[in-house]
This record gives structure tokens, sequence and C-alpha cells, in this order.
């Protein structure tokens, strides 16, 4: 029994990251590998990889499209924080750009601001459905905090039910 | 690896890029629209063969596509969509305005 405790408490895997960019879209990219690498050491499924990916993604062109209105600057900084507790993934992404009026309005499907620019609306929608739980925090002016939290290992037990 | 645009017939081809996101869809759109208005092209055919990733961006793509093709009769339809691409499509309701052909 002693055992066996001991054994899971040596499984604990316990890591975090972070890291600032500039809000330019080339870092979309750099973003979602990123977070990628990070969670490989828990062994997800390319499903969980790619949902985890997406949501990253779409967060951070938030912040770098409407955080900042695609404005780049030396001042214009996206913060990505990750933090992986058992198996369980928190990510997080920061602006300090304009934030958001209503909040619950920006998480309407299909609601944007930018129609102009072909952005879906889709943003939060997919954030909501590729993670297991999302937190957004705002005020305008002072910027935006994303907080997604995934549990890794039942995407494919989910799948198959 | 870019994006390539083919014109068959009444048909533009789109083979999309390895890693579709905002940074690579203004340009595809672009393009593609580009290809629309100088060759009066009716439909649009993305091929997701080679793309691993994509995001909303890929949606305001193919939004902004059928809305300048549909008015004329077009149609948009979606090629090598693997599941990951599939859910996209079915999540943002996009299937109802793209065929999938298998």
């Amino acid at each position: 029994m002693i055992e066996v405790v001991k054994w899971s408490q040596n499984m604990q895997i316990k890591n975090e990251m972070k890291m600032e960019f500039r809000a330019v879209s080339e870092n979309e990219a750099l973003a979602r590998t990123a977070v990628a690498a990070f969670v490989t050491p828990l062994n997800p499924t390319l499903e969980e990889i790619s949902d985890i990916k997406t949501a990253v993604s779409e967060a951070v062109t938030n912040a770098i499209i409407h955080g900042y209105d695609g404005e780049d600057g030396a001042d214009n900084i996206v913060w990505l924080s990750c933090r992986i507790r058992n198996d369980v993934l928190e990510v997080e992404i920061q602006d300090k750009g304009i934030g958001i009026e209503d909040i619950d309005k920006a998480m309407e499907p299909l609601y944007t601001t930018k129609p102009d620019l072909e952005r879906s609306g889709m943003g939060f929608s997919f954030m909501e459905a590729f993670m297991d739980d999302l937190e957004v925090l705002s005020e305008p002016g002072q910027g935006t905090t994303v907080h997604m939290v995934k549990k890794l290992g039942i995407t494919s037990w989910i799948m198959n039910e | 690896m870019e994006e390539e645009f083919k014109v068959i017939d009444n048909y533009l081809m789109i083979r999309m890029p390895d890693e579709i996101d905002h940074h690579h869809s203004v340009s595809i759109s672009k393009t593609a629209d580009k290809y629309i208005l100088d060759e009066q092209i009716g439909n649009v055919v993305f091929d997701f063969e080679r793309t691993t990733f994509m995001d909303s961006s890929g949606i305001g793509i193919i939004v902004g596509r059928y809305k300048k093709i549909s008015c004329f009769g077009g149609k948009v339809y979606a090629i090598h969509v693997d599941n990951r691409i599939r859910r996209i499509l079915l999540l943002s309701g996009l299937h109802h305005i793209v065929e999938i052909m298998e």
C-alpha cells in the first residue's frame, strides 16, 4: 500500500513556463507551438494537442488584433504563462491593451467587432469548446486576461462515448 | 508551405497551407478575391490535404469567400477534410454552407 502511494507521488508532474512576445501575427504560431511542446511530457493525444493549439491561437490572436488593435509597438506585449499540475494544464494569456467593454457580449458566438477583417466571432466559442474551463477578466483601458484549463487524458474516452 | 491557387473551368481550387491562422488568412483571402474578380470564378474549392492546423481564421476565409460568390449562385466546397478540420467546420455551423466532399 505504502509503495503504491510512493509510486504515485513520484509520478507527479509539476512544471511552469512563462514567455512574453511582441503583438505581431508571426508570434501566434510561436505561442501555440510552445504550449504544445510544453505539454508533451503528459503524453497528450493528437486530438488534445490540436485542441490546445487552437485555443491558444484564438486567445493570442484576440490579444493582438483586439487588445492592441493590430498595432505593433515595443510596448505592445503579450504574456503567456503555462502550468502543469499532474494531468491538468493551465494556460493564461494576457495583454495590457484596450480591454473589453462587455465580456458577455464578446463571448457570444458570431459576435465580432471586426467583421471587416473577416473575423468570424468564434474565438471565445472555440476556446470554450476545446478547453474544459475558460475565464475572461478584462477592464477597459487596462487589458484582458484569458485563463484556460484542460485536463488531459480524457478526450479519447469522451470521443468514444 | 504556402497556399496555391489554380483555376479549373469555373472553379477556383485553393490548396490551403500547412497552418491556417490569422497571420496567413489575410493573404489567402486577398489572393482568392483577386482570382474571383479577375477571372469571374463561380465556385471555390478549399483543399485541406496539407493542413495540420486551423483556427477560427479559417472560418473567416471560408465565410468571406462564400459571401462573395453565393449571391451569383456559386458554391463552396471542402476536400481532404480530416477529423480536426471537420470538428471546426461542424462547431461553427459551416457545414450548412460548405459541401464537404469525401
